[in-house]
């Protein structure tokens, strides 16, 4: 698998996510800077989370219109993976190539802690390697993950399977308390109606080492590597 | 012709407003009780040259459509007016 990992002015999780791929799990990487527009023979693209021009505007609001962002559009319609982490969800939202939208959180702070989160499906790319209902332990860290679709557009992505990830508690329940940012039916990540595309405002690249706290958000890449390879076969 | 365009970004009724919700906390922490809802947005002042306002106000709406805004959960209204003394002292608009 090769794996691009997106940088543009004011990303911050570029090298953990590097780390986490390189280091961790052996898989090679390279730096994708926001004005190249070729994405050549990458199987797999990472919008990493940050703050993309200082968030001026709305988060991802000027990103997605990048260079690099035509290429991540037209390599996605083609089936390419693309995984989209707390900023790189909501450029992945401003580009329309996830439905929705992240408000800013209902309690108006940062929260920046460790969250549970139950996996909702296993058909999509990113979460092959895992069985629905399965919890796991990854910290978020943002102002702006509040998220928001219209009541059409949520009933759509709930009968399309395309809820990914829900807040919950230790033992996979969904309540209000496991909510940390006031996110419609407590979800966390959504992917687009093929399964290639996933948003998520958690990070997993910072829960990739028992020495982090944690090494859950694994399971998110490795299905990566999975699914690639079962295409490959 | 220069002229200023405002635009007033905000959040469409059914979209839930944290910060217009902390706002009015605040204002009721001040003692101002009478105040039932704060909704906060964002307001954007364009100045463009454009042949004339018809034109401009296209213009503003394509801005407003593409970036200024995020239609799935913001509405924008614009204003326009004619700013001749800015096309004066710059030598003049398009012919």
């Amino acid at each position: 698998m090769k794996t691009g990992i997106v940088v543009f002015p004011g990303t911050w999780s570029d090298r953990d996510c590097a780390h986490a791929l390189l280091e961790v799990l052996g898989e090679p990487v390279r730096f994708v800077d926001y004005r190249e527009q070729d994405l050549g023979d990458l199987n797999l693209v990472i919008l990493p989370g940050g703050f993309s021009y200082g968030d001026y505007l709305r988060c991802g609001a000027i990103a997605r219109f990048t260079p690099v962002m035509n290429a991540v559009a037209d390599f996605a319609n083609r089936g390419g993976l693309v995984l989209g982490i707390c900023n790189g969800f909501q450029i992945l939202q401003e580009a329309r190539l996830l439905p929705g939208a992240l408000l800013r959180n209902a309690s108006c702070e940062f929260r920046c802690e460790w969250v549970q989160l139950r996996v909702e499906q296993s058909d999509c790319a990113f979460t092959v390697d895992c069985r629905p209902g399965q919890v796991l332990r990854i910290p978020i860290s943002h102002g702006e993950g509040n998220f928001f679709a219209d009541p059409h557009t949520l009933e759509s992505l709930e009968a399309n399977g395309q809820i990914v990830f829900r807040y919950c508690t230790a033992d996979g329940r969904i309540t209000p308390e496991a909510n940390p940012n006031g996110s419609l039916r407590n979800i966390a990540g959504v992917a687009n109606a093929r399964g290639n595309v996933l948003g998520l405002m958690p990070h997993p690249e910072r829960a990739c080492e028992p020495l982090l706290g944690g090494d859950d958000g694994l399971a998110i890449f490795r299905s990566a590597i999975h699914a690639l390879n079962r295409v490959a076969v | 012709m220069i002229y200023r365009a405002e635009v007033f970004v905000t959040l469409k009724p059914v979209v839930n407003d944290p910060a217009g919700l902390t706002i009015r906390g605040g204002l009721h922490a001040l003692g101002f009780e009478s105040v039932k809802d704060v909704r906060a947005g964002k307001y954007l002042s364009i100045l463009l040259d454009e042949a004339d306002e018809d034109q401009a106000r296209s213009r503003v709406e394509e801005m407003a459509r593409q970036l200024l805004a995020n239609e799935v959960i913001e509405d924008f209204r614009i204003e326009l007016q004619p700013e001749p003394a800015l096309a004066e002292s710059r030598g003049g608009g398009p012919s």
